[in-house]
């Protein structure tokens, strides 16, 4: 059935898909963010001790006898030790000219308090440039000392790459979390939908009561409308199995009626044309009347395999029963009936269906077999619980043994013969409710052979 | 010696830096490609056998080894740091400041612990306390002093004896002397108290270790300030006559440097040469290594050690170089 349908994605795979999709881009999005925090915040570490050591350098210039001193303390370079051993460069300007230190480091114009921070290229490599001035005031003159101090930033990277490691672990940490939280989340909603699915799926063929076990509330449309189409189909079903059985009955009556007058009137008709056209008449409406009997058992048949009632019966009794019952009818054909049967063959089964299809096969083997000829029922509850008819006639027709217990189907060695191709198709129908079998075959010795495997 | 240095002149004209050395050697592997240059301010006599050992395990190698001193040295490597190979100096400001201007190789596989390496380009092998080193003649029936103070007592009790004959490093010219003096100054007043009193004795001032120690183990001067003592034992034949005493204040030691120039011809037998140290430092084979190895700044008296770090530049900048040098001759030159 399903692979009618076509489908599209798969809702598991496509919720499974945005939530890791979006695990993914929250990932990714949180190891940026981290990074870039962490840069920032490095980086005015770095600023804070390279600005701090800018300051302490300028507190030690001083003006003696007319000249600039800058005696700075030896802590001013000591604080700039990193683990990674970086580099420093530094400048001291007295108004535009050099007084000391790396003279071709770039110096930014800075006007008194205000500090400049720069990130370079310096002998190849990137340095954070802080530059900050001072304004000294001698006897005569105001003099600025400007002093630019450089840092390599290894230890900067060095962090940022620990940092950067493990702001990764943490994404792909908390990647790998929201994964299997999708996972599991998914399988659980889908879990509810496999519960509903396995539900219908379990029910028996005919079963369409509607569903009353829970359902999360995201279902409940979905499983009130299964119900209602349900109860629908049910009702229809019921409806239509009611209609033929009806339409059959209402047939039935009025044929018999028909069929007396034309019994009668055959009486009072001399003329041999008329009399047989009479005789046609009243030969179909028995056909007529055998048809709609017969249309009546298999909608009951139907109707009772649905809910099937299985109740303790004894087949040996059963079959007795009917076997005594169609004497009358086999002396009158001058058929004898012969019963084999264990003293008890008990079964659970509907012991109106299995009547039914007994009956049936019983009816076959009396229409079938010439006059004077034996017919042999047999029960058995060992190997197999089998109830089997078989009679001396000519046997089923050999090129239809498949077909004929399809529904309306006559054999050729029916011509003649009352009957509206049901008997078998009802003898299966019962046998397929009990989970059996019908098996028709041919004896070697000739005669058909009509058994019921149950 | 100074015969020698003229020899070398004499016998090398061809050479390309027409540099007047304290002292060059060279050592020949017969099979040698290359030839590595040295530029130090180590004593030959000290290094020779660290080179001959380095030779007789790599024998695609010579060694040309050039000594100055310190601050000579520095002037010499940076004015050329292509024509050299290794630079060994035990001014520690200097080099690192010659590491800090991006003049030294990185070497990624010399492993060394942080402490005793500067940015994977400056190796320190060597541990090396300033001493006071006395001629013991001039202390015949006197206690030995055992610290800066009680030097400048000693001094200060008997000038006669002492007059003229005390002396030091000359800051002026000589880097570790420069080194010494800056680290003592930093860690204590001491050290200007002692410089005032040494001044007031007509101090004698040196270039270099060697005549120094000369003129001490000679009974020149009686007293000389801030030698390496290890340098010392090493130097006079007679070591009756001279004691070596660590002072117990504030022992300054310094570590002796190697760095590879950025600009080395032969990087490769450079790198080697480190690593070789290095090794030597650690093994310290009886006769092969004569200089003090390393000494690791767990206790309290070896945090005395000079830290490598940047701030060994502070005393190398130009206006801080010119008030120390103002204030120490203002101390030690007394007119
Ligand atoms: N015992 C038998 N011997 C020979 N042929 C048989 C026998 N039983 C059934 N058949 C063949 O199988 C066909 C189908 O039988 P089935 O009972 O379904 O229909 P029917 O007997 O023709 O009609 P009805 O519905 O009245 O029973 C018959 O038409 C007949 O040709
Ligand atoms: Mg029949």
């Amino acid at each position: 059935m399903s692979s009618d349908l076509s489908t599209s994605v798969s809702l598991r795979n496509r919720l499974v898909l945005i939530l890791i999709g979006g695990a993914a881009i929250l990932a990714l999005l949180l190891f940026f963010a981290i990074r870039n925090y962490a840069t920032q915040v490095a980086q005015q570490g770095q600023d804070n001790i390279i600005s701090a050591s800018v300051t302490s350098i300028l507190d030690a210039a001083a003006i003696r006898d007319g000249i600039v001193e800058v005696d700075f303390p030896y802590a001013s370079f000591s604080m700039l030790s990193t683990a990674f051993d970086d580099q420093i460069f530094y400048a001291i300007y007295q108004d535009d000219i050099f007084l000391s230190g790396y003279e071709r480091l770039a110096i930014a114009r800075v006007a008194a308090r205000e500090t400049d921070f720069k990130t370079v290229d310096y002998l190849g490599s990137q340095v954070r440039v802080v530059t900050a001035s001072r304004t000294l005031i001698g006897k005569d003159k105001r003099t600025q000392v400007r002093v630019a101090l450089a840092q390599t930033q290894d230890a900067l990277s060095g962090t940022l790459t620990q940092i950067s490691r493990n702001a990764a672990v943490f994404g792909a940490s908390f990647f790998a979390l929201a994964t299997l939280l999708s996972f599991w989340a998914t399988s659980n909603t889908i879990g509810q939908l496999n519960r509903l699915t396995n539900s219908v799926t379990r029910r028996g063929p005919q079963d369409l009561s509607p569903f009353h076990k829970p359902v999360p509330s995201e279902m409940l449309p979905l499983v009130t409308s299964l119900n209602s189409l349900m109860s629908r189909l049910d009702h229809s079903l019921k409806q239509s199995e009611d209609f033929i059985a009806e339409a059959a009955h209402r047939v039935r009556t009025p044929l018999a009626t028909v069929r007396s007058y034309a019994e009668a009137t055959l009486q009072r008709v001399d003329k041999e044309e008329n009399r047989q056209a009479m005789r046609s008449m009243v030969r179909a409406i028995d056909e007529s009347s055998r048809a709609a009997g017969q249309l009546l058992d298999h909608a009951m048949i139907t109707f009772r395999a649905d809910h099937l009632e299985l109740q303790d019966v004894d087949l040996s009794a059963l079959v007795h029963d009917l076997v005594e019952r169609l004497k009358p009818i086999a002396e009158m054909k001058d058929l004898t009936l012969r019963l084999h049967s264990d003293t008890q063959v008990p079964y659970k089964g509907d012991a109106i269906l299995l009547q039914n299809a007994v009956r049936n096969l019983l009816d076959n083997a009396l229409k079938y077999s010439p006059s004077e000829g034996v017919i042999d029922i047999q029960v058995t509850a060992k190997p197999n619980i089998e109830i089997r008819v078989y009679d001396s006639g000519k046997g089923f027709p050999k090129d239809e043994l498949d077909t004929l217990a399809t529904r309306f189907k006559r054999g050729l060695n029916a011509e003649g013969t009352i009957g509206s191709g049901l008997g078998l198709t009802i003898a299966m129908d019962v046998a397929v409710a009990h989970k059996g079998m019908l098996r028709l075959s041919n004896k070697a010795e000739g005669g058909a052979c009509a058994s019921l495997l149950l | 010696m100074r015969i020698i240095v003229t020899l070398v002149i004499w016998m090398l004209p061809q050479l390309v830096l027409a540099q007047a050395w304290e002292d060059r050697r060279v050592f020949e592997n017969e099979s040698a490609e290359q030839t590595l240059r040295i530029i130090s301010s180590t004593d030959t006599a000290l290094f020779a056998p660290i080179i001959e050992d380095f030779l007789s395990k790599n024998t695609g190698v010579s060694v040309e080894y050039l000594v100055n001193g310190t601050a000579k040295i520095d002037q010499i490597f940076r004015a050329d740091p292509d024509k050299f190979d290794l630079l060994i100096s035990s001014a520690m400001d200097l080099q690192l400041k010659t590491a800090n201007d991006g003049l030294a190789l990185r070497l990624s596989d010399v492993a060394h612990p942080s402490w005793a390496q500067w940015r994977q380009s400056l190796f320190a092998f060597t541990s090396e306390p300033a001493a006071i080193v006395v001629n013991k003649a001039a202390f015949a029936d006197h206690q030995l002093p055992r610290s800066r103070q009680e030097l400048i007592e000693v001094l200060r009790a008997r000038p006669d004896v002492f007059r003229g004959r005390v002396g030091t490093y000359d800051v002026r010219q000589s880097g570790l002397g420069y080194l010494f003096a800056t680290q003592d100054a930093r860690a204590s007043e001491t050290f200007w108290r002692l410089m005032e009193v040494m001044g007031a004795l007509d101090i004698r001032l040196y270039c270099c270790s060697g005549d120094m120690i000369d003129d001490l183990s000679d009974g020149t001067i009686a007293v000389a300030y801030n030698v390496l003592g290890s340098y010392a034992s090493v130097r006079v034949e007679n070591e009756d006559q001279i004691e070596v005493i660590l002072p117990s204040d504030f022992p300054t030691t310094m570590m002796r440097t190697a760095l590879v120039s950025n600009d080395a011809p032969h990087p490769k037998a450079a790198t080697e040469f480190v690593q070789h140290l290095i090794r030597l430092q650690s093994d310290h084979p009886k006769g092969v290594f004569l200089l003090p190895s390393l000494k690791t700044q767990d206790s309290d008296v070896d945090r005395a050690t000079i830290p490598l770090e940047p701030a060994l530049m502070t005393f190398l900048d130009n206006l801080k170089r010119r008030r120390f040098i103002e204030e120490w001759e203002n101390a030690v030159i007394q007119k």
